[in-house]
C-alpha cells in the first residue's frame, strides 16, 4: 500500500511491493479476499464463497457434496428452533481394559469435538411433531461405539417407549470402538434390544445415515429402522473400502458402498439432499403420528 | 505355564480343533441339514437343522469352518455371506413357531468382507439377527467353540446364556486388525491380544460369558441337558425378558 514511508526510501519500497512482479514470481499473499472466507471442497477441489456453502447447510455449490456436519449444527438444523432438551449426558467409566494411550484418545476426541461422547441423545420437536433424536458426532474418534454411546442410545429408545414417542437417529460411525473390547460389541446387541421393543410397542423409528457410516453401526441400530434413508454421496457398508480392498486384493469399483450404489441393491428407502431432510423427516413423522 | 493371549488366539483357530458339525455330531443325535435362506442361496459356511438331544428335537446352528481344505474352500473358512445369517434367522423363526430350544456353535474369524456381501447387506443381515434373537420366544444357547471373530460371531450369540470352551477366544477385532489400524505395527499383535481382553478367563469376569467347558464332549453334554431342562421350566416372555436383561446391563 502507497504511504508517507513510500517516498523516504522508494528504492526500498519497489523492491518490497514490485520485487515479484518484475522477476515473475507468484506474491506470497495476494490482495485477494480473505482465506476464512472461501471454502474448498473436499470432493471437487473448487473453492466456493464461505457463506454460499453455510447457506446451502454445508453443501458444495459447486458439485452437491455434502460436508460431515458436527452433531450440534446438524441439531440446529433438524430440530425446531430452541426446541431441543438434550438428555442422557451419564459419562460412566468407559477404560475399563485399560487399553493402552485410550485414555489420550479420550482427551484430544473431546478437545477436538468439543463434546463427552460420540452421540447426543435428546428430545425435540420437528416441524411441531414431538420426537426422541439421537446424532452421532463423527469428530469424537470418527462416531466410534463405545458403552457410553450405546448406553445413551439405549436410554433414548426406552424413554421413547414410555413417553410413546418415535426415534430419529442420525448415525456416523466408524464402528464399534476396539479400545473397548468386547464391551463396545455388546453395545450392538444392546442398541438392538433396545430398537425391538420400541418396535414392539408399535412405535416409529426413523433412521438417517450420513458420511461415513460402517461396521457396528452399520451391522446394528443404523439399518433397524422402520424407514432408512441417507445423505447423497454418504460411505455406508459393513467392511470399510480399505478392509476389502486388503482382503480381495483388489480395487473397488467407483462408487461402492456409496449411498447411491446401496439404495440400488434394495437397502435405503431413500437418498434424500440436506435441504430436503427436514421436510422428509417431518412427514414421516406426520405419517406416524 | 501361564499361555499368553496371541497364543490362545492360535490355539483357537488351529485346524486341530472339533469344527461346528463334529460337536453337533457328538452331541446330538440323527442331524438333518436344512439348507437356503429362501431369498438369495445356500451358505455352507453357515450349517444348521434338526438334531436329537436325548430325543428332544433341537434346532441347531453353527459356524462352519471345513474338514480339510477343499471343505474350507467351499465353506469360505467358515466366513459367512448374508444368506448364511439369513438362513440361520430362518431356522430360529422356525424353531420358535415349534418351540424348539435353538443351540448355536460359533467359530469364525468373522463375517466375510467383499463385495458380493456388502452389495447383499451383510451390515443388514447382521443387524436384524441381533434384533430378532434379541425377543426369540424360545430359549437360545450359544457355545464359542474356535474363533469368535466380531460382529459376525455376535449374530449367533444373544443367547441366554453364553459358553466358551476352553482355549477359545472371543473379541471385537482380531489382534492383527487392532495392531495394524491403532499402531501401524503389525509386530503389536502379542500388546493388542493382551489388550482386547479377549480370552475366556477375561470375558467371564467381566460378564460377558456365562461359563467356561473343558474340550470335553461328555463335560458339554452334562452342562447342554443342565441348560434344556432349566430352560424347559420357564415361560416364553420370562424367556425373553431375561435375555435382554442379560445384554441390557453393558
Amino acid at each position: 500500500m502507497l504511504n508517507k514511508d513510500s517516498f523516504k526510501n522508494p528504492e526500498l519500497w519497489l523492491e518490497k511491493h514490485n520485487k515479484n512482479k518484475l522477476v515473475g514470481e507468484r506474491p506470497e499473499t495476494l490482495p485477494s479476499i480473505p482465506e476464512e472466507l472461501w471454502r474448498s471442497c473436499p470432493a471437487c477441489r473448487k473453492p466456493s464463497l464461505a457463506d454460499a456453502v453455510t447457506d446451502l447447510l454445508e453443501v458444495c455449490p459447486q458439485c452437491g457434496h455434502h460436508f460431515n456436519l458436527s452433531a450440534r449444527k446438524r441439531i440446529d438444523i433438524t430440530a425446531d428452533e430452541g426446541s431441543f432438551i438434550e438428555l442422557f449426558t451419564v459419562v460412566g467409566e468407559r477404560d475399563v481394559l485399560k487399553f493402552p494411550g485410550y485414555k489420550d484418545k479420550l482427551e484430544s476426541a473431546k478437545a477436538a469435538s468439543g463434546e463427552e461422547e460420540s452421540v447426543i441423545c435428546g428430545k425435540c420437536t420437528i416441524g411441531g411433531y414431538e420426537t426422541v433424536l439421537c446424532v452421532m458426532e463423527p469428530a469424537f474418534m470418527m462416531g466410534s461405539m463405545g458403552r457410553v454411546t450405546g448406553e445413551r442410545i439405549t436410554m433414548a429408545f426406552e424413554m421413547a417407549v414410555s413417553s410413546e414417542l418415535p426415534v430419529v437417529v442420525f448415525c456416523a460411525s466408524g464402528g464399534a470402538r476396539m479400545q473397548e473390547g468386547m464391551f463396545s460389541l455388546m453395545q450392538m446387541a444392546k442398541t438392538s434390544g433396545a430398537v425391538k421393543f420400541h418396535s414392539l410397542a408399535g412405535l416409529f423409528y426413523l433412521s438417517v445415515i450420513t458420511n461415513p457410516t460402517t461396521g457396528g453401526v452399520t451391522a446394528s441400530f443404523a439399518m433397524e429402522g422402520d424407514v432408512i434413508i441417507a445423505e447423497p454421496g454418504a460411505l455406508i457398508g459393513f467392511a470399510g473400502p480399505r478392509v476389502i480392498e486388503q482382503t480381495i486384493r483388489q480395487k473397488l469399483p467407483e462408487g461402492f458402498q456409496s449411498a447411491e450404489f446401496v439404495l440400488s441393491k434394495g437397502f435405503l428407502d431413500a437418498v434424500v439432499q440436506r435441504k430436503r431432510l427436514k421436510t422428509f423427516i417431518t412427514s414421516m413423522l406426520k405419517a406416524h403420528s | 505355564m501361564k499361555i499368553s493371549a496371541y497364543e490362545q488366539v492360535k490355539i483357537a483357530r488351529s485346524n486341530e480343533r472339533p469344527t461346528s458339525l463334529q460337536y453337533i455330531n457328538e452331541l446330538f443325535d440323527g442331524f438333518i441339514p436344512l439348507a437356503g435362506d429362501r431369498k438369495y442361496g445356500e451358505d455352507k459356511a453357515i450349517e444348521g437343522g434338526i438334531a436329537f438331544f436325548d430325543n428332544i428335537p433341537c434346532t441347531v446352528i453353527g459356524l462352519e469352518k471345513g474338514s480339510d481344505t477343499s471343505d474350507r474352500i467351499s465353506r469360505n473358512f467358515g466366513s459367512a455371506h448374508p444368506e448364511g445369517y439369513r438362513k440361520s434367522l430362518r431356522l430360529m423363526k422356525q424353531a420358535e413357531k415349534f418351540r424348539r430350544p435353538v443351540i448355536c456353535f460359533v467359530d469364525t474369524a468373522g463375517a466375510f468382507c467383499g463385495i458380493a456381501a456388502e452389495e447383499r447387506g451383510q451390515g443388514q443381515a447382521i443387524a436384524e439377527n441381533l434384533m430378532e434373537m434379541m425377543t426369540l420366544k424360545t430359549p437360545v444357547l450359544s457355545i464359542l467353540i474356535g474363533e469368535g471373530g466380531s460382529g459376525g460371531a455376535l449374530a449367533l450369540a444373544i443367547a441366554d446364556e453364553v459358553w466358551m470352551i476352553e482355549n477359545s477366544v472371543y473379541s471385537v477385532i482380531s489382534p492383527e486388525g487392532c495392531a495394524s489400524i491403532l499402531w501401524k505395527d503389525p509386530l503389536k499383535v502379542e500388546l493388542a491380544a493382551e489388550s482386547l481382553g479377549l480370552t475366556a478367563h477375561d470375558l467371564i469376569g467381566f460378564g460377558i460369558i456365562d461359563k467356561i467347558i473343558p474340550l470335553d464332549f461328555t463335560v458339554l453334554k452334562n452342562e447342554i441337558a443342565g441348560f434344556l431342562t432349566g430352560s424347559s421350566e420357564l415361560d416364553a416372555n420370562d424367556i425373553v425378558s431375561r435375555r435382554y436383561a442379560r445384554y441390557r446391563k453393558f
